[in-house]
């Protein structure tokens, strides 16, 4: 099986760590992965707030470099940008109208989608693919008595995602299951963390990132894993800030699940970018 | 306290789970019964109308030699025949048996149990004293007359009469109106199927015609209704059409040649949106196909003057200008009142302008108007013959009201859809439906709504306060202007429209109370007949052997109405076949000796139970008339009458027995 | 015509006139969202409870929906409801009868840029517009460009607020200036083009 690799935009800035750390992990459990030639954004929301055929046009770009750079199956981290991958998948596998016109346009880049490649997230390739056994398998330090929220955000598990429960997900708690953590139940699992309204709508924004953090804190969390660049970014880079505002010490460790099997796989931490953390990173003793 | 020597009383006292044993100390009575004279054993018991209970009472009999058995438990309604059966399956005469009420007559209404508690003794002390006196009883059989009456040839009465009469029983069918059929055969199409009425009802109505097993009584109206279950007397008067029935063909060559040429008077079966002549037939396919004379239109009845030109047209010499009211009797066993309703009179709500702006319409108009064999020929075009181009359904007209009709019309949210539907179809006009709340309980109804909402007719959701023609711009000019709060966006919106459909509901017929009256049955308060239970027994009524369905119960449309009318028509069968009915024995009888032949009871029976038989200067009682209502009784001088198990020793000892510890 | 009782009538924010509406608002909508059945809307208001933005929004989306369709084509563009999703997608799986809410609220969205009738100097539209050419521009986002464009266009003093935040992550290495990006932008720009 020859994995392609999608990192998206975030994954190269203020989501680094994320790729370091799933790199890493990959690399420890012996998956190779190809990295898409030449890729560009995948138009998150933005896109498809201006110009819908633009948006599904710039992802397809991105679905075409992968069919022609020969991958079964392309690896997209950034949430956001899996749910656009799988919209676009969807919307050109049931629009004949929307499949055509597009493709019309990616020939001229000597491109195409039909639908070869599949789209595929890390959880769903760790959990489903290999499995919660194989990955204990690789534990060298238990993370025992450590209490793991998983937060899931919006776009990863709905609407099109089908590798996971999208009313109570949970492939994340079986990773931390996997990795001797407890997770610990919570109704915020795939709350929205507001996105980009951090920087637009800050009162609300922060105001969204306090009750998931403050819920989570609640509910006896010692750290809060994620699966999404912007859910991290919100949650760890605002939290400060948010506990500040709103007088109520919200902070907790958030990381991303690669971060937290890196740990207990017994990567050192310079390579699963904990050192890139504004916000205190959970320490292991 | 009263006392029979051979009387060997058995009490029993239930807890009804907690119903009774909550608020009466059922062990504290049960001991306070043993000790009363006559008792020879007192029990309470979690269930007594379990199986258990009742075998209880069998051994018990058995064992302790019981003559008499006394039960405080829930209302006789509710199961005195359970424990008079449980008595006599132990081997002694089931009227030796008396029930206490001591649920809704104590533990119910009672709020202090020690109280609720001494009120038990005391009614069980009466029960006690009184049923030592009581007397073994036979009850009467009489045979169930197999022929049936049904009133009203709407969808109900013509499915009721189709059932039974497959049943081979014969049917009497009564219609007011010169052709059944009812509101269905006004309607265009039915919800939500959409098939059209006339084709789903027409078949149904001319099999009615053509069963061997069933009189069809067009035209005529009960007027008189006597006896009881199983042997009702009945009489129906028959209007005169003035045309014999038996002759006419249906053929309108009378109708041709009537002196108007045109027709001039207002159509009842259009909803006077066309005119008929004064000799007419409703509709084509009414049933019977013949044709009657309106004595209020036609030149002859008005002036005698007319030169009868319908009557020389007619070959089969059908006129007969002399018919009177003819009173045709009949014996029935049982009865089905299948009597409909009356749609609310839209002049009733001002407010929506009806009668004052031609463009406002009732939904019943509306049902002729899309009809293709209808006033316009189906096409939708309001008065000025325009078609509308903006129309406005304005629901629950006369419903949910306390000033008009409190309840719920049941069929107005559908039939509103069905007319918003085929409103679209016929005019392709933009379609508002203003409702309070979208009704559409029943199988593909739900489904309905969505098609309707799909198919872009507009919803507002608000009771619409005034229809007017009040513009205050271009754009309203000309326009009905319906001012709504659209609850759902929070606004008030005028919306100017072309035309307005008035759902108006379903309430009971004209002469509801005249029927309720004429059958001895009840109405609820709003007016529709009452059934003898709302759950369990939603056709029979408090009159045995008469039974209810359709509309004339409560609001209910065409699937529910059919449904009920099978409903009621397997009760009457049940009752038929059975072959016979039993009769309470607690009817009166006179003591021939001490009758001095005054017959003062006579004119005092409400029933018509007693005669007098002039050879012995006597008064007699016909027990199957008689209703046990005990009037008779009070009134005789003599003392001569007599009433089972209601005898002045039982009366008295019950008294005492309440009155004196 | 009287068209003084009309102004008289309508001077409150309560009061609506057909003719002020766009009878055909609803079908736009509708057509650009994919066909979304929005007419068979309930009106059960389960999206506007599940939305984790609609305590901040000043019509629900139920509501949206509900002006969308009868034609409240002003009212609805030049509010900032719109804009408030975030795309989280909660309504649209919640939806009883089946309405992409999120791609309703995105055909709405992208109706207020064309008929440039959206909020004035509300924030998330600029972002959107910002992000849109920066993509166009490079093919990638560099989020120290987009943020500082996004913050020129909207209101360069607010992001001070954000300039301490900026350089600790620049400081981590979480934002560079120079983030390898496309080789090919030229092909990528004339493919949006097209
Ligand atoms: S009697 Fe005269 S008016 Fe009456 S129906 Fe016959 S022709 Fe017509
Ligand atoms: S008891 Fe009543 S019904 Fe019976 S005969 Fe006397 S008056 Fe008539
Ligand atoms: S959840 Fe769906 S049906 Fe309910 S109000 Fe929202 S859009 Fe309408
Ligand atoms: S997609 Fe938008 S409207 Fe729907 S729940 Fe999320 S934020 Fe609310």
């Amino acid at each position: 099986m020859k994995y392609l690799y999608y990192p998206g935009c975030s994954l190269k800035s203020s989501g680094k760590h994320y790729e370091i750390s799933l790199l890493a992990v990959l690399q420890k459990l012996g998956i190779e992965v190809e990295e898409l030639e030449n890729w560009n954004c995948c138009g998150a929301t933005n896109y498809m707030s201006i110009n819908e055929n633009y948006a599904l046009e710039i992802t397809a770009r991105n679905l075409g470099i992968a069919e022609k750079q020969g991958g079964d199956e392309v690896i997209v981290p950034c949430a956001a940008c899996f749910m656009g991958f799988l919209k676009t998948q969807k919307y050109m596998e049931s629009e004949s109208g929307i499949r055509d016109r597009v493709n019309q346009i990616l020939n001229h880049s000597g491109l195409s989608y039909n639908g070869k490649v599949q789209i595929r997230h890390p959880l769903d390739l760790l959990v489903n693919q290999l499995g919660a056994d194989a990955l204990t398998r690789t534990v060298e330090m238990p993370l025992k008595d450590l209490k793991v929220a998983s937060y899931y955000g919006c776009q990863l598990i709905r609407p099109y995602a089908t590798f996971d429960d999208q009313w109570n997900p949970h492939t994340m708690d079986d990773i931390a299951r996997a990795m001797g953590a407890t997770p610990v139940d919570w109704p915020l699992k795939s709350r929205c963390c507001s996105g980009s309204m951090t920087s637009t709508m800050t009162d609300i924004g922060l105001r969204m990132n306090y009750v998931i953090l403050k819920e989570a804190k609640s509910r006896g969390a010692d750290v809060i894993i994620t699966a999404c660049p912007l859910c991290q970014f919100n949650l760890e880079c605002f939290q400060g800030k948010i506990s500040r505002k709103l007088k109520d010490d919200v902070r907790i460790p958030v990381m991303y699940f690669t971060q937290l099997m890196g740990l207990a796989m017994g990567i050192p931490a310079k390579k699963l970018g904990l050192k890139q953390m504004l916000s205190p990173s959970l320490v292991l003793n | 306290m009263p006392v029979n020597e051979e009387a060997r009383v058995g009490f029993y006292i239930c807890h009804c789970g907690h119903n009774i044993a909550n608020m009466v100390d059922v062990t504290a009575v049960a001991e306070y019964a043993a000790k009363l004279p006559n008792v020879v054993l007192s029990r309470d018991y979690k269930y007594m109308c379990s199986d258990p209970g009742q075998e209880m009472i069998a051994k018990d009999v058995e064992v302790f030699k019981l003559n008499r058995i006394v039960v405080a438990s829930c209302s006789p309604l509710l199961h005195e025949n359970t424990f008079r059966t449980a008595t006599s399956k132990a081997g002694i005469n089931q009227f030796y048996f008396q029930m206490v009420n001591i649920r809704e007559n104590a533990s119910w209404v009672h709020e202090d149990k020690e109280m609720a508690t001494l009120k038990a003794k005391d009614l069980v002390r009466a029960a006690i004293s009184r049923v030592v006196f009581h007397k073994a009883l036979e009850k009467k059989k009489v045979p169930v007359n197999p022929d049936v009456l049904i009133v009203g040839g709407g969808i109900s009465g013509i499915s009721a009469a189709l059932t039974i009469a497959n049943a081979g029983k014969k049917v009497y069918l009564v219609e007011k109106e010169p052709t059944i059929g009812g509101y269905m055969a006004k309607f265009d199409k039915t919800f939500p199927t959409l098939d059209c009425a006339a084709c789903i009802l027409t078949p149904k109505m001319s099999a009615v015609l053509k069963h061997p097993g069933i009189t069809l009584l067009s035209y005529s109206e009960v007027s008189a209704v006597d006896g009881y279950v199983g042997n009702y007397h009945v009489k129906v008067t028959r209007k005169p059409r003035y045309i014999i029935e038996e002759k006419c063909v249906g053929c309108f060559a009378c109708i041709d040649a009537c002196i108007f040429k045109e027709a001039k008077f207002s159509d009842e079966f259009n909803e006077g949106l066309s005119k008929r002549k004064p000799v007419y037939i409703p509709f084509p396919q009414a049933t019977p196909q013949v044709v009657l004379i309106d004595d209020k239109t036609c030149i002859h009845f008005k002036t005698g003057k007319c030169p009868q030109t319908c009557a020389k047209a007619c070959d089969r010499n059908a006129f007969d200008f002399d018919q009177k009211p003819v009173v045709q009797e009949l014996e029935v066993g049982t009865i089905l009142l299948c009597t409909g309703f009356q749609p609310f009179d839209a002049a009733r709500a001002p407010y929506y302008g009806y009668g004052r702006y031609s463009n406002v319409y009732t939904s019943l108009e509306v049902e002729r108007l899309v009809n293709a064999s209808g006033p316009t020929g189906g096409h939708v075009v309001l008065r000025d013959k325009s078609k509308p181009k903006s129309i406005g359904i304005i629901h629950c007209v006369g419903s949910r009201d306390e000033k008009t009709n409190k309840w719920c019309s049941r069929v107005c949210c559908m039939y509103s859809l069905k007319l918003a539907h085929l409103l679209k179809e016929h005019t392709d006009a933009e379609i508002y439906n203003f409702y309070i709340d979208m009704r559409t309980p029943g199988k593909g109804y739900e489904e309905f709504y969505d098609k309707l909402l799909n198919e872009g007719v507009h919803f507002i959701r608000g009771r619409v306060a005034e229809v007017s023609d009040w513009a205050i711009n271009d754009h309203e000019k000309g326009k009905l202007v319906i001012r709504v709060e659209d609850t759902l966006i929070g606004m008030v919106r005028r919306i100017p429209v072309d035309m307005v459909v008035l759902a108006v509901g379903i309430e009971p017929g004209k002469d509801a109370q005249d029927i309720r009256r004429m059958f001895n049955i009840s109405c609820s308060n709003e007016g529709f007949f009452l059934e003898r239970h709302p759950k369990l027994a939603p056709v029979e009524t408090f009159t045995d052997g008469i039974y209810i369905a359709g509309a004339c119960q409560g609001p209910r449309d065409i699937p529910d109405s059919v449904a009920q009318a099978g409903a009621a028509a397997a009760q009457a069968l049940a009752l038929i076949d059975s072959g016979f009915v039993e009769l309470e024995p607690n009817t009166a009888f006179i003591t021939e000796e001490l009758c001095c032949g005054c017959q003062v009871c006579i004119n005092m029976c409400p029933y018509h139970a007693i005669t007098f038989d002039d050879g012995k200067g006597k008064s007699h009682i016909n027990e199957a008339l008689c209703k046990g209502c005990g009037t008779c009784v009070a009134a005789c001088g003599s003392g001569a009458i007599t009433q089972n198990l209601f005898e002045d020793q039982q009366i008295l000892s019950e008294i005492y027995g309440l009155l004196v510890e | 015509m009287n068209a003084s009782s009309s102004e008289i009538l309508t001077q409150g924010l309560t009061v609506k006139l057909e003719a002020d509406l766009d009878k055909n608002f609803g079908e736009t909508i509708a057509r650009e969202a994919h066909g979304e059945k929005l007419f068979g809307c309930i009106q059960c208001g389960n999206c506007s409870a599940a939305c984790p933005l609609s305590v901040w929004m000043d019509y629900t989306p139920r509501k949206v929906i509900a002006m969308v369709r009868a034609g409240f084509k002003q009212e609805v563009l030049s509010n900032r409801t719109v804009w408030l999703c975030a795309s989280c997608y909660q309504c649209t799986v919640e939806c009883p009868k089946g309405i992409k809410i999120t791609d309703v609220m995105y055909a709405l969205k992208r109706e207020a840029i064309e008929n440039k009738i959206y909020p004035k100097n509300f924030p998330v539209p600029i972002l959107a517009r910002t992000f849109y050419s920066e993509v166009k521009r490079t093919g990638r986002i560099n989020e120290i460009f987009l943020l500082t464009n996004y913050y020129l266009r909207y209101n360069i003093f607010k992001m001070l607020g954000y300039a301490s935040l900026g350089v600790r992550l620049f400081m981590k290495r979480r934002l560079s200036l120079f983030e390898k990006g496309m080789t090919n932008r030229k092909e990528f720009r004339s493919m949006l083009n097209q």
